[in-house]
């Protein structure tokens, strides 16, 4: 089955062989699907992927978060999801003061951190992977978090290529919170204007070519 | 058999006016869409699945709905009173309970999915436009949703039932004079909401439910369009 366009309700496909994935239910040997987005088929396994909406969370993923406020034991970030999501003491792989938590995280402070588990009660963050923690300088935007794959591109090709154009470290947040450093401002604008325009784009075939041309015509 | 009867405007007794649909109107919202039939234009906005606020109406079960009609004030030839009133109240909880019935909300405890509904010119079948637009606005916010929701005006103008009716019907006054019927349909043939303004036989009230479901289906085509175009249309 080739990849299409369906809203809720649809059939997507009719047979008893297929089984219905991710945002999709089956009735009467019927695949329905029961979210807007591109229905795709794996090993007779059905699922549709979301293209608009608010940012879902999923475990493993690396979001930026700005913290929310500073509890007994551990921290409420806000992920842009309704429900904040909560990172606790002991995910902090460092010594922490109990009596003053403020020096290592304090409200308002920007946080990259790792989705380590969602159950009912709410989400987990963890700070144990290298590379995550506190965020001491670099700007911060924000994009849809629809478009964070084309932003991050085939095996991080599209980072990669603003990485090189801008000398820029790009950092995609799964949440569409973008954290750009640079050795000066003009470059971090730069990246950042960059990667505005691959949102912006997103929907271009040859997405790759076109950022290499707008590199080529825009200078820092 | 009575002569043919002749709607003001030249349509067959099953026409539709011209309806016109689009998705994602609104940049700034979550999702959104308009739907026009005639001159009757209807913009949705959905904001969410986001906290409830006021926390106390926060229901630990389950998502909530909430929608929220508006007609602007230039969108009559004699200028309304911008702001809720009873009818713009009574129309936003009709349209909440067209919608809830396909929506799954169960997802989202504690949240709450806000639509903002704005007529921008209304010439009769408002509510319905209202409803086709959220119904779309909701699908492009990604709100699982077991159906789409389709909504059309029947009406009853002396003794010959029509389909979409427009203001100048709705003041129709020979005869029995007019009768307004505001259904919501989802495509298996579910009704969500049905209303009724005027005087109907049983019989002639199950016609109009047949008619619906006809309209409704056309609807869906439209609204299908309008989602598929707003994906396909952007790789082009």
């Amino acid at each position: 089955m080739d990849r299409k366009v369906v809203i809720p309700g649809e059939i997507i496909i009719d047979g008893d062989e297929y089984l219905p994935g991710e945002n999709t239910e089956k009735k009467e040997g019927k695949i329905y699907s029961l979210r807007y987005g591109l229905a795709e088929e794996q090993n007779n396994l059905i699922k549709v992927i979301p293209l608009s909406g608010v940012y879902s969370p999923r475990r493993g993923n690396i979001v930026i978060g700005k913290v929310e406020n500073v509890t007994a034991n551990g921290w409420l970030i806000d992920i842009g999801y309704a429900d904040s999501a909560f990172l606790s003491l002991m995910e902090v792989p460092r010594f922490v003061n109990k009596d003053a938590m403020e020096e290592v995280l304090d409200i308002d402070d920007m946080v990259l951190a790792k989705i380590w588990s969602i159950n009912k009660r709410g989400i987990d963050l963890s700070l144990k992977s290298r590379g995550l923690g506190k965020i001491e300088d670099g700007i911060i935007f924000e994009v849809n978090p629809n478009k964070v794959p084309r932003i991050i591109g085939k095996e991080g090709s599209m980072i990669k290529l603003i990485k090189d154009n801008t000398g820029c470290d790009v950092t995609v947040g799964q949440n569409g919170f973008v954290l750009i450093k640079g050795e000066t401002i003009s470059s971090e604008l730069y990246a950042k204007r960059a990667v505005l325009f691959v949102a912006e784009n997103s929907y271009v075939s040859g997405l790759t070519e076109a950022v290499d041309k707008w590199f080529k015509e825009n200078k820092e | 058999m009575a002569e043919k009867f002749n709607r003001p405007d030249g349509r067959e007794l099953t026409e539709l006016r011209e309806t016109k649909a689009k998705v994602g109107v609104v940049p700034n919202a979550d999702g959104s869409a308009m739907f026009q039939q005639g001159k009757t234009i209807a913009i949705a906005a959905v904001y969410g699945p986001k906290k409830m606020h006021p926390q106390h109406q926060q229901d630990p079960r389950t998502g909530q709905l909430r929608c929220e009609y508006n007609m602007l004030s230039f969108s009559v030839s004699d200028r309304i009173r911008p702001g809720r009133n009873r009818r713009a109240m009574e129309i936003s909880e009709i349209t909440k309970w067209a919608l809830e019935p396909v929506l799954m909300l169960d997802k989202y405890p504690g949240q709450v999915v806000d639509v903002h509904i704005n007529i921008i010119q209304a010439d009769a079948g408002t509510r319905c436009a209202g409803i086709n637009a959220a119904a779309m606005a909701l699908a492009h916010a990604g709100i699982p949703m077991k159906e789409m929701v389709s909504s059309i005006s029947i009406g009853k103008l002396d003794k010959t039932m029509v389909v979409d009716l427009t203001k100048e019907e709705e003041d129709y006054h020979e005869g029995e004079g007019p009768t307004d019927i505001p259904i919501s349909m989802t495509p298996s043939g579910k009704v969500t909401h049905m209303q009724l303004d005027g005087k109907i036989g049983v019989k002639q009230l199950q016609e109009a439910v047949d008619m619906a479901k006809v309209a409704c289906q056309n609807i869906l085509e439209i609204q299908k369009k309008a989602l598929k175009d707003f994906i396909e249309g952007d790789k082009k």
